[in-house]
């Protein structure tokens, strides 16, 4: 096969992969957030304290994580036929993704959400402040980082999920490694698609750590006794000199902006 | 009107776990007055965590009521598990001080003193502004620690921000749970002048724990002592140290010392009031032409009054220091007699 050849193949079945992830992103955010959330308020102690509430999401979470893509997939293909009216093309292909990653998520969205501080949960209600004021303005600001972590986590999961998808007629990337790859023994061009996914999966986390790490460059740095100093020292003097190990050269105090 | 501004009356408190009840408050019987700083002190596990947090209900006492500024917010907590609109406005008029700050790390220090003006609903992002900003200012932060994370600021600057945080909802009343406890000596100090200077300035009452005596010593007016969920002894601090015996008065202002031999007789001196101001000991040792030695003594001097206690020796028996001690009751200054036989410890 020559490149001329691949590349409208390659191009489309990318479309599909894109579209497929970042709708079932989109809705398996969108739905497990408030899962993942819910798993929190409703536990012991929580918010919303509400037992049964409670074991009956992790229940429902549990059984769709435990569940292989694969079989999760061909089980919903009457639900899926219901929802979007087919079971072929990318469009079919986002229920089942959905369904799959809304627990994964969930769980991710729990573990950030229970990280953080109990005692920043007091002091809003100290404030007056509601279960919503709670959710609003702690639990979600200070899990975003992790909360970020989490979605790219997801992100990537999904695109490893869509190729099999492709495999049921879901279309993208993994339905043409199977095509081309295996049926007609193209390896090069298996090869090709592979680094495609590599390249892919490369840029989302790189996107995703990105992200993270700017939300969390605002509230971690407490971590450090006195990050304050050493902030000003590293950047002020050297920008070109990365390396941290290196100690500073002697900066006068006076460069520092007074605190 | 009443003068107290929290009373709670019989307040009780029982945690369950895996069928075993803890009792940490025994009925609790507290009244803060209004105006004034008043310190709960005991040792961890004594129930002053849990009695403090059951003034604005973040904990919800099992029996008793709670009323702080003339309102019963046991009554409006209702019976639910959530807090309902009214207990949560009645909050928002209580402010709150923590040991660990408990700031948000994604918010500079105005954006968290802005945050209970979000949530009392004030309107504009720059009328809140303004306000933290001015908050900020009266607890002595400038508009450069304003802009940063709490993560840069160093702990007494966080508890700073606490404080400005609380003072928001113009509170009549301060809560201080340990909020020195993290804190070291020098800032703990800076920082309970600025508690003493809000408590002036804005009338503002405040209620705190701790477990630290000089907390108490340096900015109380009233104390309370808890011990397995009870109040065992409480009152203004010049109560404490006129009430003979009292643990409080002993531990805030503790003496120390045994006679050096027989024939000895060791009294403790409490000053307070007026006695403070005139010079006893000397009058003491000029009218009866004695030698007195000063064993030990804690004294300090609040509003231009001497208060504390001193242990005195005294040479010969009780018996031939009647007089002496007479004259020094006289005087207004309260007299006990610490051991009768010399080298026995002190009657507690």
């Amino acid at each position: 096969m020559t490149w001329s050849q691949m590349h409208p193949l390659l191009t489309q079945a990318l479309g599909e992969t894109l579209r497929m992830v970042a709708w079932s992103t989109a809705l398996s955010v969108a739905i497990g957030l408030p899962i993942g959330l819910l798993l929190v308020l409703t536990d012991r102690g929580g918010l919303l304290r509400n037992v049964p509430v409670n074991r009956a999401l992790g229940l429902v979470v549990n059984v769709g994580r435990s569940l292989p893509f694969v079989i999760l997939m061909i089980a919903l293909l009457s639900f899926t036929r219901a929802v979007v009216g087919t079971t072929i093309g990318w469009e079919a292909a986002v229920v089942p993704l959905t369904v799959g990653a809304v627990p994964f998520f969930a769980r991710l969205v729990e573990t950030a959400v229970r990280e953080v501080d109990h005692g920043l949960v007091e002091a809003v209600q100290a404030m007056g402040g509601g279960t919503w004021t709670v959710v609003r303005k702690v639990l979600l600001p200070e899990s975003l980082a992790s909360l970020l972590a989490g979605a790219t986590t997801t992100v990537i999961a999904l695109i490893g999920y869509s190729a099999m998808a492709g495999v049921v007629g879901g279309g993208g990337l993994g339905d043409l490694a199977l095509r081309y790859g295996y049926q007609r023994f193209e390896t090069g061009f298996m090869w090709v698609i592979v680094a495609v996914l590599v390249v892919l999966v490369t840029l989302v986390q790189l996107a995703g750590d990105l992200a993270a790490r700017a939300a969390a460059r605002r509230g971690r740095t407490s971590a450090a006794p006195r990050p304050r100093l050493p902030r000003t020292r590293t950047t002020a003097p050297a920008p070109s000199a990365p390396s941290a190990s290196t100690p500073p050269p002697a900066v006068p105090p006076a460069s520092t902006p007074a605190g | 009107m009443d003068a107290n501004v929290i009373t709670t009356t019989d307040l009780r408190k029982v945690y369950r776990s895996r069928g075993r009840e803890v009792t940490a408050l025994d009925g609790v019987d507290l009244a803060v007055r209004e105006g004034e700083v008043f310190g709960v002190v005991g040792r961890s596990g004594a129930g002053k965590s849990t009695l403090i947090r059951c003034v604005n209900l973040l904990e919800r006492p099992t029996a008793g009521t709670v009323e702080v500024a003339g309102r019963d917010l046991t009554a409006l907590a209702g019976r639910s598990d959530r807090a309902p609109a009214a207990l949560r406005a009645a909050r928002a008029g209580i402010g709150m001080v923590f040991q660990h700050f408990n700031l948000l790390s994604s918010r500079t220090a105005q954006e968290n003193v802005e945050l209970p003006l979000e949530i009392l609903g004030v309107h504009g992002r720059r009328t809140r502004a303004a306000r933290a900003r001015e908050l900020l200012d009266l607890v002595g932060l400038s508009d450069d620690q304003a802009r940063a994370y709490p993560g840069q600021l160093s702990g007494g600057q966080k508890q700073r921000v606490g404080i400005a945080r609380a003072l928001a909802g113009d509170p009549k009343v301060l809560l201080s749970d340990e909020a020195t406890s993290a804190l070291d000596p020098e800032t703990t100090r800076s920082v309970l002048r600025l508690l003493r200077d809000l408590n002036r300035q804005l009338g503002l009452t405040v209620l705190l724990i701790t477990h630290e005596m000089d907390v108490v010593k340096a900015v109380c007016d009233s104390a309370a002592l808890m011990k397995g969920g009870r109040i065992v002894e409480s009152g203004t601090v010049t109560e404490l140290l006129a009430t003979p015996g009292s643990e409080l008065a002993g531990e805030l202002f503790p003496v120390d010392g045994r006679a050096s031999g027989p024939d000895r007789t060791v009294v403790d001196l409490t000053f307070h009031g007026d006695s403070a101001t005139q010079p006893v000991i000397s009058q003491l040792s000029r009218t009866y032409n004695v030698d007195v030695s000063i064993l030990g003594a804690a004294i300090e001097t609040v509003d231009g009054l001497q208060i504390g206690r001193m242990r005195i020796e005294l040479p010969g028996r009780f018996e031939d220091n009647v007089v002496q001690i007479g004259h020094l009751r006289e005087r207004g200054v309260q007299v006990d007699v610490a051991d009768l036989t010399a080298g026995a410890e002190a009657v507690k």
